[in-house]
Formats: structure tokens, C-alpha cells, sequence
């Protein structure tokens, strides 16, 4: 069977080369437009039998299942595909499945046959892709999706007449009854090897004239010469240039609007098609979505609705992810004292330790909030409420510069970035997209909340103003305003600089409301993660095991000596420890032992020296070289702070942000000259460094791999920190100026 | 409805099935919500105009504004048989004639 890129479609002798389909696997698309009803084909035709990948250097999902034909047929290869408006594609999903259906994706052959999923609701705009398809020369069957909604809206379709009129055999398929799916399988080995019909649309008389003339000038099919005629590139041959050019200035006298015309008449065509096939009111939407807009696109009640939906998305995220995450984390935890255990002590203990157990389990330890996450945008997408909410917000995101669809993406990066970053795909402008996934990363994540919490609680726990509210409700709260106001600029920095464009289109479907399918949910939630985990995973593994290893090495031969200050600070904190507060477990002789060890060797380490080395650059922030391995740490993963912190203050690297040892280390530690090294005007200016500041390796990560270049997450990296370290000089030296410090 | 807005081009026809009324032309933006309308021509250049065609906005086809959102922009549109959001500033580029009820 030859190739669509060899030789042009319906010229050459039927094709037929092929040994039957008996002999080889068959590879079936599923096509379609957006929400057409694809994937709940999909699914029931494979079952379980599917595997979940991504296209190369994108994150659009790929999904291959196994279609038992029938008895004596070997099983077909189904692929599932992101839906599409128009071979002419707008957006990266768009793009994917076009060169799938084109046979230009690698790893996957040129599809068979095609099936077209089409929307009986909708069927005028559904066909318009099938024009396109037939002329791509693949074998195409139509599968009518939606037939229970279009009877329910009194609209009747009658298959066999549509078939007749379209050249192609048409099934209509309920998924969910599993209704037609035995029809479309027999329809689909019938229809392999055979051509897709020949294209029966035809353009306005001139119009047909000039494509007949370029056939005759030597195009080497009518479907060449239209391709000629209305392509945005010209011939590269000079006499063939010559005729379009000559024949474009013909038919721009008689209408300026010339190339127009085949979409027109595509049109014109499904029109005619569709007339005779058609019966009943031509549907109205069904009652309950018009009723269910009357009050979530409402002037008022539809912000209040959007307001409610994000605060029941973040509560669950934030309250319902807690104990799982909590759980990981000890899980870990135990699972690492246990390895410790088992293994005798040396370095290849301490690196499963501390840098492969404790890497994979802040990898997984997201997860909970992930899946969250991914289950609501899931639940908000099927339902359709997603477009909705794009709606509604596209005026105030314009403002700035960017699409509607980016709001989506931004609430999730509240959650976590990295959601966030890969549910840009929709958004079809390039720079667009960019821009959004440049700013994602300012939303204060839920990984920043054990720094806030640490922060508030050494410094801001019991303080109010005007005798009820407290400061450190406040302080967070700022910090999330700051992260959203710092995104707005940049976002309008960006789009009039290095990402200028023309503010992006919006031309967005809103689908009927749908009561979600929870197998796709899930499906989704899981696939989603998945590729989360193993994207991340191998990343953050990488970069907790060197940091693991310049917090280890150099390895110092003997105990060395702290100097005076450390020996003051470490002693203060056992005083505090076992005096002042009696709660929390005094620490052992041996364990103080242990951690006072631990921090040592940490100052030791590379890390430690790189601490020192930049203590100039970081001064004018308020922070001393000890924050300074915390922010060295704290690169890979945020709440990474905590954790250093605690081996820098000796208190043990288990605590957490709520440990009370660890509060009372960070409010006892010292300078060398005796001062207290955090007072609350550093505590702010760290806060503000931390909502500013891209200290995540798998935000970077996801960023490499959705721009396929390292040079946007190593910019995004870069300005991040100057924008971070910026706003922390100004916090702290404009405090001092008013005497806060 | 007034014929302000007009902004025929030489090459503009009426489609068939507009003829026989006195057809009040306006550009979609400023079309009134629930009035039923057909697009008499797609304006704009490029991309977007080409994709609004591709989703079925072509001249001929049935259109109807059903509201606008709450900040007055972008504009919710019934077109054929789907609803579809599109600002103001792409709906200014489609010309309708308002159908006799
Ligand atoms: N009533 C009804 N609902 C359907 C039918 N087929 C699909 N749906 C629903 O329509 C919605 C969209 O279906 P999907 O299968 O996700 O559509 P898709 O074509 O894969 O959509 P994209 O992947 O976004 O392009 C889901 O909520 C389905 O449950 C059908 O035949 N009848
Ligand atoms: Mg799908």
C-alpha cells in the first residue's frame, strides 16, 4: 500500500497490494472533533486492553488499545486521538492528530482505515473534518455518536440515506449500551483496501474553471491543483507558480474574498448531504443545558458559581490530600529507617537513604494532590464546565494579555505547577502557551505552605492586629496576592516583549452540559499521574541524589571542631530543648550526638561551602551562609527548606514545619556578633523569596519537556530568581529604612 | 435595525435563501441576543477567519447571539446546531441579515 506522501491520492490504480487483512495487524484512528464521543468508543471497543503514552516531546496523551475484530480476525491496533475542527491544525493536539492521521507521527503506521466519529447532534460542522478526511485517501467509516441525545432532541438521522450521500458506510454507536460496536467492526475490515470516495463537493463555476486549468497546466490531479490554488505555499516550480499566481488575481477581481471558497462549499456540499438525511426540529439544545447556563453564565450569580467551584476544588485539594501526603511522608520515613536498619552503616546505606528513598518519596508524596487535582479537572472538562469558566474569565485574562483557557491551567498551578503546565496544551497560540507557563510557577503551590507555616509559627504565631486578625492569616494570604500580582506583570511584561503577539483569538466551543463519564475520569485522573511520576520521578531522583552527595562530601576523617558560634547556637538550642519546653521528647545524649554530627558535615560538605560562598550575595536579603544551604537545598523541591534547616540547626532532619524544636532553633540561632540571625523582617523577606523564586527541579523539568528546549525553563529559572531576589533586597532593606528590623 | 453597519463589499451577494425579504444587515457584535440572523460574509483575513469558516460560520449558516459574559465580552453564539464563545472583536468581522420570523 503505498503512502500518502509518494504519490497524490485517487490518481494512481486502485490500491491493493496489500495480503488481506487476514494476514497482517490492522491500524484503526479514531477521528473526530472535539467531544465528539472518541474516547467512549475507544473504550468500549478495547476494554482494558489500552496503553497510555505521550507524543514525543509533548505531553498529549496517546492512547493505543487492542480491537478484537471478530473470530477469525487477527486484532486491530486502535489509536485514540485528541479531537480536531480541521486538518489545518490550530493547536498542538490538533497538530498530533493530523500527522497521526497522515502517517507522519514515528513508531506509528499510517492508519488503515479511518474511523470517523461523528455528533448527531452536530453533524454539519462534524462533517466538515470528513471532507477533509476523504481527501487524505484513507479509507474512512463513519461512527454517529449521540444518536440517544438527537433522538431525545427529536432530530432524526437516518444512517443508510447519509451513507449514500457521503459515499461511506455509516454505524451509528452507542457507546455506553454497546450498541453498533459489532456493525463498525465489520464495516471497518470491509473497508480496508478500498478507496476513500472521490471528493463530490464542487467549487463556484470560475473557481472550478481556474482548477481546470491548472490541471491542464500540468497539476497532477484536480486534488493538486485545488491543493495549488488555495494553499497559504506556493508551487516551487516557476511556470506552475506562474498559473496560481495569474489564476489568484482572476478570481481576486471578481471577489476579494476568493479564497473563501472551498470552505464554503465544503459546506455547501455537507448541506446538501445532510438535507435529505435529516429530519425534525433542527434540535434546540437540550432543555437542561440552557437552563443550567441561564445560571452559570449569569452576569452575577456566574462569577459567585466560579468562585464556589475554586473554593471546593482548593478546599479538597488542601483538606482531603492532607492525611494521604502525611501518610506517604511517614511512610517513607519508616521505610527508610527500616532500610537503615537492615543494611550496615556506610555511605551506600546513607545514599538509598537519603538520596534514592527519600528522593522517590517527595516525588510520590504529591501524588495525593495530583490525582485531586487531576480528578476535578477532569470532572470539570467532561461535564463542560471548563469551557464555562473560560468564558467567563477570557475578559480580565485578555487584560493582561493572555487567552481564556489559560485560567484553567493558572488555578491548577495553585495546586501545582506542574498540572497546571501541562493542561496549557489546549491553548493553540504558541506564545501564547509559553507565556502562560512562564507564570504558572508564581502561584503559591501547596510545596511552599511548610516554609509559610514554618515562618508564621517561629515568628508571627500569636500576633493580631486590631485585636482579631492574625498576622500570620495575613501574611499568607499576602504572599498568594504577591505570587498573582508579580504573574500579572510579567505576563503583560511578556506579551509586549520577547512573546509579542496580537492578542490571542478566542473561538472556543460551548459543548451541551454532560453528566460526567467516571470511567474517563478516572482513566484520565490515572493516565495523567502516571506520566507525572515518570516524568518527574526520574528528575527529582537525579537531583536529590547530588544533592544528597554535596551535602555528604567532602567527608571529614575526623569529628570536625564547630567554631564558637555554632558551638553557642548548638548548645542554645539543647538548653531550649530540654528546659524551656518539656513537650516535645529532649533529645538523647546520643541522638544530640548524632544530629550535632549531621550538622557538622553539612557545613563540611559542598553544600555547606556553597552556602558560605554566597553569603555576600544573599546579606542584603537578611540571610547569614545557613539559609543559604537552605536555599542551595531548597533548589530541588521548596519544602526541602524545612528539613535542611533542621540539619543545620541540629535538630534532627525529620522535623517538620510544626516541630517545636525546630521553631525554637530558628528563633534562638545567632550570628557571629550575637544577633539573632531570623527576626520577623527576614522571616518576610524569606516568604517573599519563596513565592517568587523557581526552587522546584520538577517544575523545570516538565518545562524542558513541554517547550522541548532547555532554554525556557532555564529562563524561566533565571528571571524567577532575579524578579525573587529583587523583591526579597527590597522587602529587607526598605524594613530596615522604616525600622522593622 | 438601522443600515449603519453595513459594510458590503462590491463582491458581496445575498445568499439564496436571504432573497425576497428587505434584509437588515448588521455586523454580528451589534446584532440584539435571540434575534435569529444568517451570516451574509466572514470579513476577516487569516487564521482566525479561516478557522470561524472551518467551524461552520460561513455565509448562509444560521446564527443567533445568545448573551453576552458578565464583563460585557467575550459574546456566547448559536451557530448551526453548537454554541460557540467569540469576542466582540471577531464577532465585528462577521456580517449577518436579520431573518424575518
Ligand atoms: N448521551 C451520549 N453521551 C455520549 C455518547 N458518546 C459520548 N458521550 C459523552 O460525551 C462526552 C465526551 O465523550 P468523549 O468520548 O470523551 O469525547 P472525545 O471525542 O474523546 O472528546 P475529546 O477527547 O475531548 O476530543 C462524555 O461525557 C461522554 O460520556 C453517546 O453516544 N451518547
Ligand atoms: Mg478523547
Amino acid at each position: 500500500m503505498s503512502t500518502i506522501l509518494e504519490s497524490p491520492p485517487q490518481t494512481d490504480s486502485p490500491a491493493g497490494g496489500g495480503t488481506g487483512p487476514e494476514a497482517r495487524q490492522l491500524v484503526v484512528a479514531l477521528a473526530g472533533n472535539p467531544n465528539a464521543g472518541k474516547t467512549s468508543i475507544f473504550n468500549a471497543l478495547t476494554g482494558l486492553r489500552q496503553k497510555v503514552a505521550n507524543y514525543p516531546g509533548v505531553t498529549v496523551e496517546r492512547k493505543e488499545g487492542v480491537w478484537p475484530l471478530g473470530a477469525d480476525l487477527p486484532p486491530a491496533r486502535l489509536v485514540d486521538l485528541p479531537g480536531l475542527y480541521s486538518l489545518e491544525a490550530a493547536s498542538i493536539d490538533e497538530e498530533i492528530a493530523r500527522d497521526l492521521l497522515t502517517g507522519r507521527v514515528e513508531g506509528v503506521p499510517e492508519p488503515d482505515v479511518i474511523v470517523a466519529v461523528v455528533d448527531a447532534t452536530n453533524l454539519e460542522r462534524n462533517l466538515y473534518l470528513v471532507t477533509q478526511l476523504l481527501e487524505a485517501g484513507r479509507p474512512v467509516v463513519i461512527a454517529l455518536s449521540m444518536v440517544d441525545l438527537a433522538e431525545r432532541a427529536k432530530l432524526e438521522v437516518d444512517p443508510d440515506r447519509l451513507g449514500l450521500a457521503l459515499g461511506l458506510k455509516v454505524v451509528p454507536v452507542t457507546a455506553k449500551q454497546r450498541r453498533g460496536l459489532d456493525e463498525l467492526a465489520r464495516a471497518v475490515v470491509e473497508a480496508v483496501d478500498q478507496r476513500a470516495p472521490a471528493a463530490k463537493w464542487r467549487l463556484s463555476p470560475g473557481a472550478e474553471e481556474e482548477v481546470r486549468r491548472l490541471y491542464a497546466a500540468g497539476a497532477a490531479s484536480r486534488e493538486e491543483a485545488l491543493h495549488d490554488l488555495y494553499s497559504e505555499t506556493l508551487p516551487e516550480d516557476a511556470e506552475r507558480r506562474a498559473a496560481v499566481e495569474e489564476a489568484r488575481a482572476r478570481l481576486s477581481v471578481a471577489d476579494p474574498r476568493w479564497w473563501q471558497e472551498p470552505l464554503t462549499a465544503r459546506y455547501r456540499w455537507i448541506e446538501q448531504a445532510t438535507e435529505g438525511a435529516v429530519r425534525g426540529a433542527r434540535g434546540e439544545r437540550p432543555g437542561a443545558t440552557e437552563r443550567i447556563d441561564r445560571v452559570v453564565t449569569h452576569k452575577f450569580l456566574g462569577p459567585l458559581v466560579l468562585l464556589l467551584v475554586m473554593a471546593v476544588v482548593f478546599q479538597a485539594i488542601f483538606s482531603w490530600a492532607a492525611l494521604p501526603m502525611e501518610l506517604i511522608d511517614h511512610g517513607f520515613g519508616a521505610l527508610g529507617e527500616s532500610v537503615r536498619a537492615q543494611m550496615p552503616a556506610g555511605l551506600l546505606t546513607d545514599l538509598v537513604v537519603d538520596g534514592v528513598v527519600a528522593g522517590v518519596g517527595g516525588v510520590l508524596v504529591f501524588l495525593p494532590q495530583i490525582l485531586l487535582l487531576f480528578f476535578f479537572v477532569a470532572l470539570l472538562e467532561d461535564s463542560g464546565y471548563m469551557s464555562r469558566a473560560a468564558f467567563l474569565m477570557d475578559r480580565l485574562m485578555r487584560g493582561v494579555g493572555l487567552h481564556g483557557k489559560a485560567f484553567m491551567p493558572l488555578l491548577s498551578s495553585f495546586a501545582c505547577a506542574i498540572p497546571g503546565i501541562m493542561a496549557t496544551r489546549t491553548i493553540e497560540n504558541p506564545k501564547d502557551r509559553l507565556a502562560t507557563i512562564l507564570i504558572a510557577p508564581f502561584m503559591s503551590c501547596s510545596a511552599r505552605l511548610p516554609v509559610y507555616t514554618l515562618m508564621i509559627a517561629a515568628f508571627f504565631s500569636d500576633v493580631k492586629v486590631f485585636g482579631f486578625l492574625s498576622v500570620g492569616a495575613l501574611l499568607i494570604l499576602s504572599m498568594y496576592l504577591l505570587g498573582v500580582v508579580v504573574a500579572i506583570v510579567v505576563a503583560w511584561i511578556l506579551k509586549h516583549t520577547i512573546l509579542k503577539s496580537p492578542p490571542p483569538p478566542l473561538i472556543l466551543e460551548l459543548p451541551p452540559y454532560r453528566v460526567p463519564n467516571l470511567l474517563n475520569v478516572v482513566q484520565t485522573m490515572r493516565n495523567r499521574s502516571w506520566l507525572f511520576v515518570k516524568r518527574a520521578g526520574t528528575v527529582i531522583l537525579t537531583i536529590s541524589i547530588l544533592l544528597w552527595a554535596m551535602m555528604t562530601f567532602p567527608r571529614s576523617a575526623e569529628k570536625p571542631v564547630p567554631d564558637a558560634e555554632e558551638g553557642a547556637a548548638v548548645q542554645a538550642m539543647r538548653e531550649t530543648g530540654t528546659e524551656s519546653r518539656g513537650e516535645p521528647a529532649p533529645l538523647t545524649a546520643k541522638d544530640a550526638g548524632e544530629t550535632a554530627d549531621e550538622g557538622a558535615q553539612l557545613q563540611q560538605s559542598y553544600a555547606g561551602r556553597l552556602g558560605r560562598l554566597i553569603e555576600p550575595v544573599i546579606e542584603p536579603l537578611g540571610f547569614d551562609w545557613k539559609m543559604g544551604i537552605g536555599l542551595v537545598a531548597s533548589f530541588a523541591a521548596r519544602e526541602v527548606l524545612v528539613s535542611t534547616l533542621s540539619i543545620v540547626y541540629n535538630v534532627g532532619k525529620d522535623s517538620d514545619a510544626e516541630s517545636p524544636s525546630l521553631i525554637e532553633a530558628v528563633r534562638n540561632a545567632r550570628r557571629p556578633d550575637g544577633r539573632p540571625a531570623w527576626t520577623p523582617l527576614v522571616a518576610v523577606s524569606m516568604m517573599v523569596f519563596f513565592v517568587l523564586a523557581c526552587q522546584c527541579m520538577s517544575t523545570v523539568a516538565i518545562v524542558r519537556r513541554e517547550t522541548n528546549s532547555w532554554r525556557w525553563p532555564l529562563f524561566m529559572v533565571a528571571y524567577m530568581l532575579v524578579i525573587a531576589y529583587a523583591a526579597s533586597f527590597v522587602t529587607y532593606q526598605g524594613g530596615r529604612l522604616l525600622g522593622l528590623d | 435595525m438601522g443600515l449603519a453597519h453595513t459594510a458590503l463589499n462590491q463582491g458581496d451577494e445575498l445568499p439564496k435563501r436571504a432573497e425576497g425579504f428587505a434584509p437588515a444587515t448588521v455586523s454580528l457584535d451589534s446584532l440584539d441576543a435571540g434575534t435569529p440572523a444568517r451570516v451574509l460574509s466572514v470579513r476577516g483575513e487569516g487564521a482566525v477567519a479561516r478557522r470561524l469558516m472551518e467551524m461552520g460560520v460561513v455565509p448562509g449558516a444560521p446564527v443567533r447571539v445568545i448573551k453576552a459574559a458578565p464583563l460585557g465580552d467575550p459574546l456566547e453564539v448559536r451557530v448551526r446546531n453548537y454554541h460557540l464563545a467569540l469576542r466582540r472583536s471577531e464577532a465585528r468581522t462577521i456580517t449577518v441579515v436579520v431573518c424575518d420570523k
